[in-house]
């Protein structure tokens, strides 16, 4: 079963309906047993890194969620708190299981933020089973004011001001800075590469 | 390279789409799903639905399409019309959209603004701006969903647009009533002045009508996107026509 967390204040039903474009039906649940026992678990996001990891503290799914084995995907926000803090806010500590910290992407000239809107991503990790498809040319849809910068977890990154991580992974643990169920054909094939690999 | 991107608005009034012109004499022009799916396999970036009747009303948007719409979309999509509070957001949010847009209930309240970019995001939050040309100003008008309704706000649109984004609008979409449903072009020069006051990406809207109106805008008002709706609704172009375009005049545009 392919699980999507329900952290409250999230894209829930966006994500579950490109699951079932996939043919795939997930359940959007905060239930620790049927996430212990998903194959796939998607963490989605959209608001504030504090207030997201209140909300998986309130639901006790913070540890839950730093000891999973099976194959984790983060989108966006949801990427984001898989790292060890968030500059976001006042600062804040995230689950730790990606190590590396979120940082505060800074306006320049004609490059406004929050970064809104659709850009290039290129693949570091060529063969990555998570890229599979992805040509160095493909558009994906961003929305976000905070990324991780690029470290040894970086499988793809995108310009925007600065270069940035836009797909990681460490472990079973893996993000996308972008949202790939809003990112047309090449987000569903990102979507499909995760729950194949 | 952030692409521009080119969305086009389906102004929904009792469950269908319709488009009048300068905001009156409204005409049905399609179904919701059949429209929205049609402009996604065209190659539009985004999309916005504005219940044009909800705000004059004072009533909310129907939420039923919007679950209909989620469903069929694979590109983001705003919801706009009478979304006055936190909890109508979070609904509309939770039915798919990617983002609500507020118009005239942000200027009742505009603490509304900061409320729902503390709840949300500011990325969610987008401000409808209906702004007309009059006296060598530019003012900003509301209840525009109907035209016995609209009334001047007395503000002034660039005061509007850096209040909007200092309270925490992740995008303003401009729209310049002179030119709405004309086709004779963007507002260039009005855009080009709310573009040099606010720093969040700023959408375009009211007067498209050619190619060129929408490379004008990408290349002469720096908008991050521009919107259409009759253009693409009478089927005079197509998004992939205009970004066909765009991509030989060298504007980045989603391939």
């Amino acid at each position: 079963m392919i699980v999507v967390i329900d952290s409250g204040v999230a894209n829930l039903a966006s994500v579950r309906a490109a699951l079932k474009r996939l043919n795939v039906e997930a359940e959007v649940t905060s239930d620790i047993q049927k996430i212990l026992a998903a194959t796939r678990v998607i963490l989605p996001g959209v608001g504030s890194a504090s207030a997201a990891m209140a909300q998986l503290e309130a639901k006790k799914l913070t540890n839950v969620m730093r000891n999973l084995t099976q194959p984790v995907l983060g989108i966006c926000l949801g990427m984001q708190l898989l790292f060890t803090h968030s500059e976001e806010g006042q600062g804040c500590a995230c689950l730790d299981v990606i190590q590396g910290a979120v940082k505060q992407l800074r306006p320049k000239p004609d490059m406004p933020i929050p970064h809104m809107g659709w850009n290039q991503i290129k693949a570091s990790a060529l063969h990555h089973p998570l890229l599979r498809g992805v040509t160095g040319e493909n558009f994906v849809y961003f929305v976000h004011s905070f990324a991780a910068p690029i470290g040894g977890y970086t499988l793809a990154s995108c310009d925007y001001t600065e270069t940035f991580t836009a797909v990681a992974g460490y472990k079973n643990f893996f993000g996308c800075q972008f949202h790939p169920e809003r990112s047309g054909p090449i987000g569903s094939q990102i979507l499909k590469n995760f729950l194949e690999m | 390279m952030l692409a521009k991107r080119i969305i086009p608005c389906l102004d929904v009034k009792d469950g269908q789409v319709v488009k009048g012109v300068q905001f009156r004499n409204h005409e049905v022009v399609g179904d919701i799903i059949d429209l929205a799916a049609r402009y996604r396999d065209e190659g539009a970036d985004e999309l916005v639905f504005y219940d044009i009747t909800a705000s004059s009303d004072g009533r909310m948007v129907d939420r039923e399409w919007i679950s209909k719409v989620a469903d069929v979309l694979d590109i983001p999509f705003c919801v706009a019309g009478g979304i006055r509070t936190v909890d109508d957001a979070r609904a509309i949010l939770a039915n798919g959209a990617d983002k609500i847009s507020l118009n005239s209930p942000a200027l009742e309240n505009p603490d509304l603004i900061d409320e729902m970019a503390q709840e949300f995001g500011c990325q969610c939050v987008v401000i409808g701006i209906d702004s007309k040309q009059t006296d060598h100003d530019y003012w900003v008008y509301q209840y525009t969903g109907d035209v016995m309704k609209t009334q001047s706000t007395r503000r002034r649109t660039m005061d509007w647009a850096i209040e909007a984004s200092q309270r925490g609008a992740g995008e303003i979409v401009l729209n310049c009533m002179n030119q709405d449903g004309m086709r004779q072009g963007y507002d260039i020069e009005q855009l080009r002045a709310v573009r040099a006051c606010v720093a969040i990406p700023l959408i375009a809207s009211g007067g498209a009508g050619a190619l060129e109106h929408f490379a004008l805008a990408f290349q002469h008002a720096h908008v991050d996107g521009a919107l259409a709706a009759s253009v693409f609704h009478k089927q005079v172009l197509t998004v992939g026509e205009v970004k066909d375009f765009l991509r030989h005049q060298g504007v980045a545009v989603r391939t």
